[in-house]
Order: C-alpha cells, then structure tokens, then sequence
C-alpha cells in the first residue's frame, strides 16, 4: 500500500476520529490554544499598535520587533518557556505563540493609524476633538481593515505554528504527525500523511474565512484599491 | 533511589517542573566546551542547509519572477499558487514529503525549506521588478534595447533592492525554519534544541542551540545587507 492508500484508511476509521487523543480531541485542543494565542496577542499588540500609530513613535521599535521574532525558532520558544516559572501545560505553549502572533498585529496596526489621511486628523483636530476621542473616532474605524489583515495574518500563522507544539507534547493536530513518526514509516505513514492534511487544510480553511471577514470588514469604497496590497506587506511574516 | 525514581516519575507525569536548582543551569561554558564539536556538527548542518535552500530557491525564483513579470496574466497565479502555498503549515509540508523521499534524508527537510524561501523571493522579486520607473524601461526601449538585453541591463539591477530583501527575508526566515527538521533529525541546531527538552530538560543545550541559531540569522543577514550595500551605491541613505 502507498502512503496515499494508508493515509485514506487511516482516515476512513471512525475511531481514529473518536478516540480518545483522536482527530476530534486534537483538533479542539489546537483550536482552543491558537484561540487563546491570538486574543492574548491581539489584547497586547493592538493598544500598543494604536497608541504608536496615534503618537507617531515607536516606528523602528516596531520594524525592530518583526525582525527579532522572525529569527527567533519557534521550536526554542517553545521548549524555553516550559522550563520556566510558568511551567508545563497549555500556559507556555498560548504564551510562545502570542509572541510569534505580535509582530503582524502589531505592525499592521501601527500602519493602519499612520495611514490615515493627515488632513482628516487635522478636520477631526479642528472640530474640537480631543486625542483620545480623535483616535477612537476617527483613527480607529479608519484602520480597520489593517487590523482585520493583521488579525488573518496572525491566526493563520499561529494555526501554523501550534502544529510545532507537539515537539514539547503540547497537544494539537501536529500530535498525530509526530505519533506517526515515532510509528516509523511502514506503520505510521498513512497516520503522518493524513495527519499532515489535516492541518494543511484547517490553515487554508482559517485563511479563506478571514479573508471573508476581512472583505466584510472593510469599506466598500476601500476594497478594490492597491491599499490590500499595501496592508499584506504591513509586516515580514515568519514561518512555521 | 527508588525514592528519586519516584519523583521523577511525577514529573514526567506533568505535575513541575522539579529541577530547579544549581544542577540545570541555562548556561554553562563546561557544556559548551565539552560538547563543541558535537555543537560545531549542529552548526555546520544548520548553515549548509540553509545556503543550499537559498541558493537553490534564488536559481529558482528569478526566472519565475521574470516570467511572472514579462507575462502579465501569469503574474496573478503565480502569486495565488504561492500566497497558499506559503499558508501551508512547514510541518504538514514535512509531512507529505517524508513519506516519499523518507526520513533518513536531509532532502526531506530541503525541500520544504526551498519551497518557502521560493515564494518569499519570488514576491520580492517580482515586487522590485514592478517598481522600476516607467520612464527607465520607456528610455531602455527607446535605445534600442531588446527584451533580453533591457531585463539584464535595466530591470535586475534596478530591482536589486528587492530581490535582496527578498533573499534576507528567506534567509532569516529559513534558518528559524531549519530547527522544524528536528523532527527527523536533520534540524541543524534544532537537534540540540529538541534534544536538550527531551535530555531531561537540559537547559544549557537549549539556550547554546537557541542562541547559536539567533546569532547565526542575525550574522547572514548583516553579512547579505553588506553585500546589497556594495551592490547599490546609489540606493544609499534610502535604503537601510
């Protein structure tokens, strides 16, 4: 039997899905920590992101940030942090993946408020309007769909990245990749392929959706300009 | 002993991390000095891996980024098949490939590394292809250039910027990605990584592959920013 045979048997039994540590099981565990990974990403990075963009500083700490986390192995993180005070469990897993979730959130809202038209802030200035409320009504709606590209970029790649999790027994799909390996090739080919599949297509899965999202998010008027191409490029995306 | 046996148990069973103390420190030169040739093996894997994914990527890309840029109607697909290309996770990607080209071969872990460092080049490329002036071709075209002679002339060197860029991105970004292959064993300073977590958590090998790997990205991409310096003097101040 080739591997592609193997991988479909492997996903034709139904107690490889309900099993204990099955398909099921997996997938509710990364779901939940890359859940977990991206709003604690999204409650550190977005004010930050606004506030930077609002007062303008910060621009190189924030290009500083993306190139830092990008030569950063996930794999390190990943095996560093349980060793700390945090200890074992989902905790260091959520928090390593945040990092890696930062960078494009933040990037892409230090770009979405410092793309806002300056005449507009000077009007929303001249009407009266203090900081605050300048960056809440104005700025704020106005980034919207860099926050929205900055939010897909991040979950995709956190959904990339939580695959790594089961080098350290973090749980997750990847689990059921690595369980494959460990079977060796003759035995475990199948369950690795399959395995491999799964989180392939619940990454472009998560990416077609946000991109919906992102779509629904936007302004009309602002959807068919060279301005999506300018929120992707927002932030160098690492790999997982 | 049977004691301690015991209490190591419970830690495997994920209760605490127990082994604080003077025993696992995070660094240490005795184990650096020990174990440097060990640590040198890791390191040269790790380099050879990822020049031979660049280089291989680079000869790659360039032609795919000219073609995507003489044929306009090829230049969207190109940059869909790689946009979901690169959303697919590097672990479900070592996953399809192994079973093929099996584990006990480092062009496992090559082949998914060329395929992302590919489509970061390729992007980049492209995207300094496209922001040659109008006015530079139009001139080319009006000294009789031909097509072949106004790409090799006018259109690379003006996009040097670019496709350096690209080649840093793919570089930094694939010496992070390399530690994915300890998984198979082929993970350069990720086996040092990966294997200090599973040594009992021996801290001091974690950090030396960590902080090895970091170094070693941040030292190409010093050394490729240098060469892109060299390349274009006349991007200087504009360029960082």
């Amino acid at each position: 039997m080739n591997p592609i045979e193997q991988a479909i048997v492997w996903l034709n039994d139904p107690l490889n899905w309900t099993n204990p540590g099955g398909v099921l099981d997996r997938l509710g565990e990364h779901l939940y920590i890359s859940a977990a990974a991206v709003a604690l990403g999204c409650l550190i990075a977005w004010p930050v992101g606004l506030w930077l963009g609002h007062t303008g500083r910060g621009g190189g700490a924030v290009v500083l940030i993306s190139n830092l986390t990008l030569s950063i192995p996930t794999i390190a993180l990943l095996t560093i942090l349980p060793l700390t005070f945090l200890g074992f469990g989902k905790p260091p897993v959520i928090i390593a993946l945040a990092v890696f979730a930062i960078p494009p959130l933040l990037a892409n809202a230090y770009t979405g408020v410092r793309q806002v038209d300056p005449e507009t802030r000077e009007a929303a200035r001249g009407m009266g309007l203090s900081g605050g409320q300048v960056l809440r009504r104005v700025e704020l709606p106005l980034a919207v769909p860099y926050l929205a590209a900055g939010f897909r970029t991040a979950a995709v790649q956190v959904i990339a990245t939580a695959a790594l999790a089961s080098f350290v027994n973090g749980g997750g799909l990847g689990q059921i990749i690595s369980a494959g390996f460990g079977l060796g090739m003759s035995v475990g080919g199948g369950q690795i392929l399959a395995g491999g599949l799964l989180v392939a297509v619940l990454a472009v899965l998560v990416e077609g959706v946000l991109a919906v999202v992102e779509r629904a998010v936007t302004p009309r008027p602002l959807r068919r300009t060279r301005g999506r191409a300018a929120r992707r490029q927002a932030a160098p995306v690492g790999k997982a | 002993m049977s004691f301690r046996g015991l209490s190591s148990l419970t830690v495997l069973a994920g209760e605490r991390f127990a082994y604080e103390g003077p025993g696992n420190p995070w660094f240490s030169w005795r184990y650096v000095r020990d174990n440097s040739e060990t640590i040198l093996a890791a390191l040269r894997e790790h380099a050879t891996l990822t020049a031979q994914a660049v280089v291989i990527a680079a000869v790659v890309a360039l032609p795919l980024a000219v073609v995507a840029y003489w044929f306009r109607p090829l230049t969207g697909p190109i940059l869909a098949l790689s946009g979901v290309l690169y959303t697919i996770p590097s672990l479900a990607l070592l996953a399809f490939v192994a079973p093929y080209v099996g584990t006990t071969n480092p062009a496992s872990v090559l082949i998914a590394l060329v395929l992302y460092a590919l489509l970061l080049m390729v992007r980049n490329t492209l995207a300094g292809l496209n922001q040659v002036p109008e006015e530079a071709r139009d001139a080319a075209l009006g000294m009789g250039y031909g097509r072949l002679g106004r790409l090799l002339r006018i259109d690379l060197p003006l996009a040097l910027p670019g496709i350096i860029t690209g080649v840093r991105l793919a570089t930094v970004s694939t010496v992070a990605l390399v530690t994915v292959g300890s998984l198979i064993g082929f993970g350069g300073l990720g086996d040092l990584i990966l294997g200090g977590f599973r040594n009992n958590f021996y801290k001091a090998e974690i950090l030396t592959g960590t902080i090895l790997c970091v170094g070693l990205a941040l030292v190409l991409d010093l050394l490729l920013a240098g060469i892109g310096r060299l390349l274009t003097p006349w991007a200087r101040g504009s360029v960082r």
